[in-house]
C-alpha cells in the first residue's frame, strides 16, 4: 500500500517547484515539505520503485533503465571552443525519481576544511578560475552530519587520521570487509599508509522500510531493491510524500522557467509523457536538476530579458565544468577473492588528499579505494581483462573463467581544476527528441589534472605490487572524453561577476531562483561529490525555508 | 561462430548457454539496430570463408580450423576498443566482429533468471565462478574470512 499523494493543479500556485528528484532534489522536496511548504517536483524520467529494479545489465546498461537515453537525449562534444563538436554519448546521468543517487556507487567521505579555502591557501594557478568557496566546512559540517543520520550512512568516526572534524559519528557501523579491502588495508599499511573503512550511503543496519544490504552484487549503475542504497528514492521521498504536502510528477520534462514582466519566476514549463506542454505554478522556482540539465535549462530560458540565458549576467551558466580525475589499475591475485559479492568498495585511504605542489610539481590530491564494481558482462566485454588477453577463443574463456573471482580494482579520485573553456552549452545544430537543443560538452583537462592522475595510479600500482598482484596493469591515462560527475557549471560566489548563485543558493539575478546540486560547486573536491551535493541540499533547504519565511521570495 | 568465442571443452560453451537463442531474441529485440551489422558480417563471413578455403560453402559445415582461421581472420579486420572501463556497447557503430563478441558474453553471462533466454541452466556464471544467488552473506572470500576486525594502526603496533 502507498500513501495516497496529494495532486496539484497547473494553476495552483504551490510555493516550491524543484526541477529534478535526484541527490540534491530529493532532500530539498523532503525538508521543504516537512517545514510546511507545499511543493511540486518535476522530474523528467519515470517514477520506478524497488519492484521495478533488474539485475538484468542489459536493460540497466544497454537500454538505460535508470538513465538518460542517448537516442531521446543526444550530445556532442568537443575538447576545446575552437572545434566543432561531434555527436558523441559524453555523459550518464539518472533519469528516473531518485536522480543519480539511485545507481551511484555511494561512496560517501565528506569534503575536508580545505576544499573550501584551497584559492587562499595556493594561489591562483595558471590557466583555471581556481576560486574559494563563500562557505565553509564548519558551515557544511552539521549538514554532513544530517545526511549521514538521515539519508543513512555506514562508517567509523575516527578510522582516518585526516578527517575532518565531525559532531556526531556515523549511525551505523561500517559494511562488512571485502577480500578487495583486507588485501589493500595489508598492503597500504606496508606502505605506511592509513587506509580505513570506507564510509558508504548503503546500510549496514536495517531502517524502517529499509533491509540492511544483501550483497547482492549489482550496485553500481543498478538500483538496490531492497532499498539498502541510500538513495533518495529510498531515504527522502517517501517522507516527503508522506507529509501531503509534496507532488512528485514524474515524466515531466521542463525547458523553460517561465517569468512575468518584472523578472520574478512564476513556474516552470514542462512536457508531459504526452509532449502536451503545462506550466505549474509556483512562488519560486529550485533546480536541481544535475551539472549539465541545470545549465541547459537557464539557457533554454533566455529571454528578451535575459538574451544570454537566465540568470547568466555572469556568463558562467554552464562553465567551469569540472568531472574529477583519476586512474584505474587492475591486478588479478592467486586467491578467490569473490569480491563481486557485495556493494563496490570496503577500503580507501586518504593519505594524498593534499599533496604538496611544491613537492609534486603539480596541483592536486585525492583518495584511493580498492574495489570489485563490475558485473559479469561488463567484466568479460568491458575491459575486466588483462590488455593482453586474446578476445575470443579457449584462452579467452580460461581468462574470464579464471580472473572474474580473482580481479581487484584500485580507483584513485581527485581533483578537476575549473576552466572557463569546460562548459556545457546547448549544440548549435543537434536536437533532442522533443526539438530543443541538445547538450554539448566541452572538456579538456588542465595539464594538472592528468598529472595527478597519472602520480596517484602509480601509487595505486604500487599497492597491488604489495598486495602481492600476480599480473597488473592500468588504463591508459587519457584527457577525459566522458562525464559522470557534473560539477561547477553554475558555482556559487560572492561576486555576481564570476558566480551565479551566492551562498543561500539563490541566482544572483532572479530572487525567486534557486539553484542547487553539483553545479553549486566551485572545487571539485576529491572525487565523491554526493555527500557534499546532499549536505549542500539540507543547508539550501534551510536557508531557502527562512528566506521564504522572512517574505523575501515574493513580490 | 559464437561456440568458437567461447568454445566448449570441459566446461560449457556459448553452445551450452543458448547463445544463438539468446542472439536470436536480441536481434528483434534490444539489438534491432544490429540487424543490419549481422546481415552484412555474416555474407562477409561466407566470402572470407570462400576466399581462403575455395570449396568450403558454410561456415557453420566447415571444420573447426578453418572456423578458427575465418575468426581470426575476422577478428583481424578490425581494430579493437582501447583497454578501457565501458559499461555500454558503442550502438550499431561497432563492425559485426564486435557486436557479435558483445552478444556471445551477454548471451552467455546475463543473469539466467531476468528472461533473457541466454547464459540457460546458469551454465555461464557457473563456467566464471559466480555463484546463482543473489543475496550473500560474508565472508565473500579468501582473505576476509579470518580478517580480525578493523584496528587502528597504533594499536597494531603494539
Amino acid at each position: 500500500m502507498r500513501t495516497p499523494r496529494v495532486q496539484y493543479q497547473n494553476s495552483d500556485e504551490v510555493d516550491f517547484v524543484i526541477i529534478g528528484s535526484g541527490a540534491a532534489g530529493g532532500i530539498l522536496a523532503k525538508e521543504l515539505s516537512t517545514n510546511g511548504f507545499r511543493v511540486v517536483v518535476l522530474e523528467q524520467g519515470p517514477y520506478l520503485h524497488e519492484s521495478d529494479f533488474s539485475h538484468d545489465e542489459l536493460k540497466v546498461l544497454q537500454e538505460d533503465l535508470l538513465t538518460n537515453h542517448p537516442k531521446l537525449q543526444p550530445n556532442t562534444f568537443r575538447k576545446t571552443p575552437e572545434d566543432k563538436a561531434k555527436p558523441q554519448r559524453a555523459l550518464v546521468y539518472g533519469r528516473a525519481v531518485g536522480g543519480t543517487s539511485n545507481h551511484f556507487t555511494a561512496n560517501f567521505w565528506r569534503f575536508h576544511e580545505i576544499d573550501f579555502i584551497e584559492r587562499t591557501k595556493l594561489g591562483a594557478i595558471p590557466g583555471s578560475t581556481f576560486s574559494d568557496w563563500p562557505i565553509t566546512y564548519a558551515d557544511l559540517e552539521p549538514y554532513y552530519t544530517k545526511v549521514e543520520w538521515e539519508v543513512g550512512v555506514s562508517g567509523l568516526a575516527g578510522a582516518s587520521p585526516f578527517d575532518p572534524p565531525r559532531s556526531k559519528p556515523y549511525p551505523m557501523p561500517p559494511l562488512p570487509v571485502k577480500s578487495s579491502g583486507v588485501l589493500f588495508e595489508r598492503a597500504a599499511r606496508k606502505l605506511g599508509l592509513n587506509p580505513f573503512p570506507a564510509p558508504m550511503a548503503i546500510l549496514s543496519q536495517p531502517r524502517p522500510g529499509r533491509s540492511a544490504c544483501i550483497n547482492c552484487g549489482f550496485c553500481l549503475a543498478f538500483g538496490c531493491e531492497v532499498n539498502a542504497k541510500s538513495s533518495s528514492l529510498a531515504s527522502m521521498i517517501p517522507i516527503a510524500e508522506k507529509t501531503g504536502r509534496c507532488e512528485i510528477r514524474p515524466n515531466s520534462y521542463v525547458h523553460k522557467i517561465e517569468l512575468d514582466s518584472r523578472g520574478r519566476a512564476v513556474g516552470a514549463v514542462y512536457f508531459d509523457e504526452k509532449k502536451n506542454v503545462h506550466l505549474q505554478k509556483a512562488k519560486a522556482v529550485i533546480v536541481s536538476a544535475n551539472g549539465a540539465e541545470t545549465p541547459r535549462l537557464l539557457l533554454l530560458s533566455a529571454s528578451k530579458q535575459f538574451p544570454n540565458g537566465l540568470a547568466n549576467s555572469s556568463g558562467y551558466v554552464g562553465k567551469n565544468l569540472m568531472l574529477n580525475s583519476g586512474g584505474i589499475s587492475l591486478g588479478v591475485f592467486d586467491e578467490q577473492l569473490n569480491d563481486y559479492k557485495g556493494f563496490a568498495v570496503s577500503r580507501v585511504l586518504h593519505d594524498f588528499y593534499e599533496l604538496d605542489p611544491q613537492k609534486v610539481g603539480f596541483y592536486g590530491g585525492g583518495g584511493i579505494d580498492a574495489r570489485f564494481d563490475m558485473t559479469p558482462i561488463n567484466f568479460a566485454a568491458g575491459g575486466g581483462l588483462p590488455p593482453d588477453t586474446p578476445r575470443w577463443g579457449k584462452k579467452f574463456k580460461d581468462a574470464i573463467a579464471h580472473n572474474f573471482t580473482r580481479t581487484v580494482e584500485i580507483f584513485s579520485h581527485g581533483t578537476s581544476l575549473p576552466k572557463e573553456e569546460n562548459s556545457f552549452s546547448l549544440d548549435p545544430d543537434l536536437k533532442d527528441a522533443w526539438g530543443l537543443p541538445a547538450l554539448r560538452m566541452t572538456y579538456k583537462d588542465h595539464p594538472d589534472d592528468i598529472k595527478l592522475a597519472t602520480w596517484l595510479n602509480q601509487y595505486g600500482l604500487q599497492i597491488l605490487d604489495a598486495a602481492g598482484a600476480k599480473k597488473k596493469w592500468s588504463y591508459p591515462i587519457e584527457e577525459q572524453q566522458f562525464a559522470v560527475h557534473l560539477l561547477g557549471t553554475c558555482r556559487m560566489g560572492g561576486d555576481p561577476k564570476t558566480s551565479v548563485i551566492d551562498s543561500d543558493h539563490r541566482t544572483h539575478d532572479v530572487k525567486n531562483i534557486f539553484l542547487c546540486d553539483g553545479s553549486s560547486f566551485v572545487t571539485s573536491g576529491r572525487g565523491q561529490p554526493t555527500m557534499t551535493i546532499e549536505a549542500l541540499a539540507f543547508r539550501a533547504a534551510d536557508r531557502i525555508a527562512a528566506l521564504a519565511k522572512r517574505g523575501e521570495l515574493s513580490a | 561462430m559464437s561456440s568458437r568465442i567461447i568454445p566448449t571443452d570441459e566446461t560449457p560453451g556459448a553452445k551450452e548457454a543458448g547463445v544463438v537463442y539468446f542472439i536470436d531474441r536480441a536481434l528483434v529485440t534490444f539489438a534491432t539496430d544490429s540487424q543490419a551489422t549481422y546481415r552484412e558480417g555474416l555474407a562477409h563471413v561466407q566470402a572470407l570463408l570462400a576466399e581462403t578455403f575455395p570449396g568450403a560453402k558454410k561456415f557453420s559445415a566447415a571444420s573447426l580450423e578453418q572456423q578458427d582461421a575465418v575468426m581470426e581472420a575476422l577478428s583481424k579486420e578490425t581494430i579493437p576498443p582501447k583497454n578501457r572501463r565501458a559499461n555500454r556497447l558503442g550502438g550499431n557503430a561497432q563492425p559485426f566482429f564486435e557486436t557479435l563478441r558483445y552478444h556471445t558474453i551477454a548471451g552467455f553471462l546475463i543473469a539466467p533468471d531476468v528472461g533473457r533466454r541466454g547464459n540457460r541452466d546458469g551454465v555461464g556464471w557457473k563456467v566464471i565462478g559466480r555463484d546463482p544467488e543473489h543475496m550473500f552473506q560474508p565472508p565473500f572470500g579468501a582473505l576476509d574470512k579470518d580478517y580480525p576486525g578493523w584496528q587502528p594502526v597504533a594499536a597494531e603496533k603494539k
